[in-house]
């Protein structure tokens, strides 16, 4: 589905990411872990496109810019409704839809006319999840996409990004959380110091780790 | 009806009707410079940013004795017989506001282009898109900087006295005739007209700091 060879991502003398080699199929969830500041949020940006690599090339194999969508870290809201925010997508692209079915499996119908600010940090990241299902992308990119949320936001998120990985969308996820990773991941990367290791399955990852993922996994428990 | 307060009526609506129309063009084509340049990049963009902010500093005098020489019969544009027109006067209310609307909206765009930047870029939005989104979205930073031009323009003397030329019912407005009417000892008539550009400056002081306030408390 989608190739890196060689890929480097530097900003002026310091280099953020790569080299690196990766391939990527089709189908399934693939979790990115490792500390902060590894290249998490690079490598994910750089596989969609709002990177670009120094040297190497990323390819993707039939698969448009349009048919990927991303949830950052930060939620971005428009400062406009949270109707207006759902549907942005549809409306840059001249496509119809209401969103409401969307809008109604993430909690956010009862909020269609609150100014999107005013949201709390879980509505708000709801609302980005919503926003980026709406237009059904083949590819989904979430950064960290349930830090800092409650148990309850957190479960609805992990239900839905399951739900529809299990439906054929090609999630690529990023999170601290080893638990989460456990629960979603089909596959996983590790991520450490600009450099990409795996992919991994979930049981080597866990049961049998290196000792840098030991020590990793021991701060999370 | 005194004539004394017909004649500050008529200057007054003159005075608005020259700065409100120059506020607007300016703006017009201010903010669509100010917002692409925030979401370009081009090898010339810093040097116009920097040419802008230097303008915004442009002496209104100087302004209006370089558009006086090009308005005049004898200038390159003497053909089109503007000057000492109210058309004169909007346009060099124009040339001193333009720069101090683009500046302004250049960065207030700017910073919520930081903002949006990876979203826009993320939906595929196209260059157009991303300028509406932005420039709707700071509509009203956007109406702030206008207003700001705006007490730039009803306040400035040098350029429209110039150009304009002070005529009695044609293009005298507020400050050529506090001008005039100082210079010829009527200083009650000058006071009135004072106190009216007052009058005028501070409902837009308020205007400015109500938005500013709105901006923080609830969207409209």
């Amino acid at each position: 589905m989608v190739r890196l060879e060689k890929a480097v991502v530097a900003r002026g003398t310091a280099k953020m990411l790569g080299p690196v080699d990766l391939e990527l199929g089709h189908g399934g969830l693939t979790v990115l872990m490792g500390p902060n500041g590894a290249g998490k949020t690079t490598l994910l940006k750089l596989l969609h496109g709002l990177e670009r690599p120094r040297s190497g090339r990323v390819t993707w194999d039939g698969i448009a810019p349009s048919e990927q969508a991303f949830v950052f870290q930060t939620p971005v809201l428009l400062r406009r409704s949270v109707r207006d925010n759902l549907l942005l997508p549809l409306r840059l692209r001249g496509l119809p839809g209401d969103g409401a079915e969307l809008a109604q499996s993430l909690g956010l119908s009862s909020l269609l006319d609150t100014h999107a600010p005013r949201l709390s940090g879980g509505e708000a990241q709801r609302l980005a999840l919503a926003r980026a299902l709406i237009t059904e992308p083949r590819v989904l990119f979430l950064d960290e996409p349930a830090a800092n949320l409650d148990v309850p936001t957190v479960k609805v998120m992990e239900a839905t990004i399951r739900e529809r990985a299990d439906q054929g969308t090609r999630v690529l996820l990023s999170t601290h959380s080893a638990s989460q990773a456990r629960r979603l991941a089909d596959e996983i990367l590790w991520v450490e110091n600009g450099a990409v290791h795996g992919p991994f399955t979930p049981d080597d990852f866990f049961d049998r780790p290196s000792e840098v993922i030991q020590a990793f996994l021991e701060i999370q428990t | 009806m005194a004539p004394w307060f017909l004649d500050l009526v008529e200057i007054t609506f003159r005075s608005l009707i020259v700065s409100v129309s120059a506020v607007i063009l300016a703006s017009a084509l201010g903010i669509p410079l100010g917002a692409w340049l925030a979401v370009t990049r081009f090898r010339a963009r810093r040097a116009i940013v920097a040419v802008l902010n230097a303008l915004m500093g442009l002496p209104p005098v100087v302004v209006g004795l370089v558009l006086y020489l090009l308005l005049s019969r004898a200038g390159p544009f003497g053909v089109l017989d503007l000057l000492f027109t109210t058309w004169a006067m909007i346009l060099a209310q124009i040339i001193i506001v333009l720069p101090l609307v683009a500046s302004l909206a250049h960065q207030v765009v700017r910073d919520l282009w930081a903002q949006y930047r990876d979203l826009l870029l993320s939906l595929g939005a196209t260059r157009g898109q991303r300028t509406m989104i932005l420039i709707w979205d700071a509509r009203r930073s956007l109406l702030t900087a206008m207003l700001a031009g705006f007490g730039r323009a009803i306040g400035e003397v040098g350029a429209i006295l110039i150009v304009g030329g002070n005529i009695d019912h044609l293009t005298r407005v507020l400050t050529t005739a506090i001008t005039l009417e100082v210079s010829k000892g009527n200083l009650a008539f000058a006071v009135s007209l004072g106190l009216v550009l007052i009058s005028i400056s501070l409902v837009t002081s308020i205007a400015l700091h109500m938005l500013t306030r709105a901006e923080r408390s609830r969207p409209w």
